[in-house]
């Protein structure tokens, strides 16, 4: 049961939050994040935050994947 | 072995198992809560759902889980008029018990380590607010326990794990350290796009070729080596280890999770005296043996024949993360 959603956060308001993804809003809860703000990219698992998404990692390995999709065309 | 039912849809959904050499074989362990739900659990459940004025507030695929006697289910029962509220987050059985104030809302709380915190949440909010007309009845269980028990077995011949990205999440690498440290096998925590799996099976079958054994992370971009404390310090706030029972595999000591007695109020174990009574599976069922592993979907007699996702026999064709669900959706065309 690892079903999670990434969100971005639009809101947020102590614990509570609200998270954007292709333009569905929906409350999230916050507790388990240090300093949520918004603009803040996060995993949602049953309407809580597990932990914030870096940014700067899934761009890195987005690229990596890419890299490996071209990589295996040429084969 | 990946022990994850997200990771179990997602490898059958990218056909990941056709891509794997011939000498690697990908078994689906335990990772399916609804799954590893025992049958004495389910019974209780539906017990639960014909008291006076309760409605049970519950995740989507508990609803259609086959009970002991025949064609008994959440789903069966509402039919009849017992009352059940599908909800994504145990917080929405708040605002239920506040619309509903004549009502008894039990929620049930299925689910790892990835779920508990929330529920942990649920369960403090609840206390609270004061609200005196809710409570949670807690089936949550915890990974650690189970592999051991499983590394334990005379038959077991896993040579390395995938390990689940979002319990990972609020365990961290340090959480599973164990599995290389204790037994000296190699474990890769992966995501759960069909890159990150095929990245951390390719990390994971070079671990084993190469006779290392290490934690590795695969899914950086949301895992950090220490995990999440938050998350683990509001579990260990509400819940402490208790035995489980776990279908197919049986008690594994300290492997659930108990609401702790200071919220004992919440309780839904307390609050009904429901007892667990230990129950044989349905006659012919082999979801306890696909459960640990030692069976794979296609090999249960009753798989696609008599037991498929319109009729279930067991959980693991009804959970959409359950092995037999996966196998059965993402089969190979005729």
């Amino acid at each position: 049961m690892c079903l999670a959603v990434p969100f971005r956060l639009t809101k947020v308001d102590g614990v509570n939050a609200v998270g954007e993804k292709d333009g569905v809003t929906r409350d999230i809860r916050v507790d388990f994040l240090r300093d949520p703000k918004v603009g803040d990219y996060v995993v949602c698992h049953a309407g809580f935050a597990i932990e914030r998404l870096d940014a700067a990692q899934a761009q890195a390995d987005l690229d990596a994947w890419n890299e490996l999709e071209e990589a295996l065309a040429t084969l | 072995m990946e022990v994850c039912g997200t990771h179990t849809m997602a490898i059958a959904k990218a056909g990941i198992r056709s891509l794997l050499p011939p000498d690697v074989e990908l078994i689906s362990g335990p990772g399916c809560p609804v799954c590893v739900t025992d049958q004495s659990e389910i019974d209780a459940i539906l017990r639960l759902s014909e008291e006076r004025n309760v409605i049970l507030a519950t995740y989507g695929d508990m609803v259609r889980v086959p009970g002991s006697a025949a064609g008994d289910s959440l789903a069966a029962r509402s039919a009849k008029g017992a009352r059940v509220r599908v909800v994504y987050s145990p917080i929405d059985a708040l605002g239920i018990a506040r619309e509903n104030p004549d009502a008894e809302i039990v929620f049930l709380g299925v689910g790892f380590e990835t779920t508990a915190p929330g529920t942990a949440a649920f369960v403090k909010a609840a206390k609270e607010s004061g609200l005196p007309n809710v409570s949670c009845l807690s089936l949550l269980k915890t990974c650690e326990p189970v592999l051991r028990a499983l590394i334990a077995e005379p038959d077991f011949r896993v040579d390395g794990f995938l390990l689940p990205g979002h319990v990972s999440t609020i365990l961290g690498e340090d959480g599973f350290r164990f599995l290389p440290e204790e037994f000296g096998i190699p474990a890769v925590i992966g995501g759960f796009e069909p890159e990150d799996i095929i990245v951390a099976l390719t990390r994971l079958i070079r671990q084993i070729r190469n006779g290392e054994a290490k934690i590795e992370n695969e899914y950086r971009r949301a895992v950090r080596p220490e995990g999440n404390p938050l998350a683990r310090r509001m579990i260990e706030a509400v819940f402490e280890p208790e035995d489980s029972l776990w279908r197919g595999i049986g008690r594994i000591p300290k492997s659930g999770l108990a609401i702790r007695k200071e919220y004992e109020t919440i309780d839904a174990k307390k609050r009904f005296g429901l007892v667990i009574r230990e129950t044989p599976e349905p006659a012919g069922c082999r979801c306890g043996s696909v459960i640990r592993g030692a069976v794979s979907p296609e090999r249960c007699p009753l798989f696609g024949r008599i037991c498929t996702p319109e009729e279930p026999v067991g959980p693991c064709m009804v959970s959409s993360e359950g092995a037999c669900a996966a196998a059965y959706k993402y089969r190979p065309a005729e």
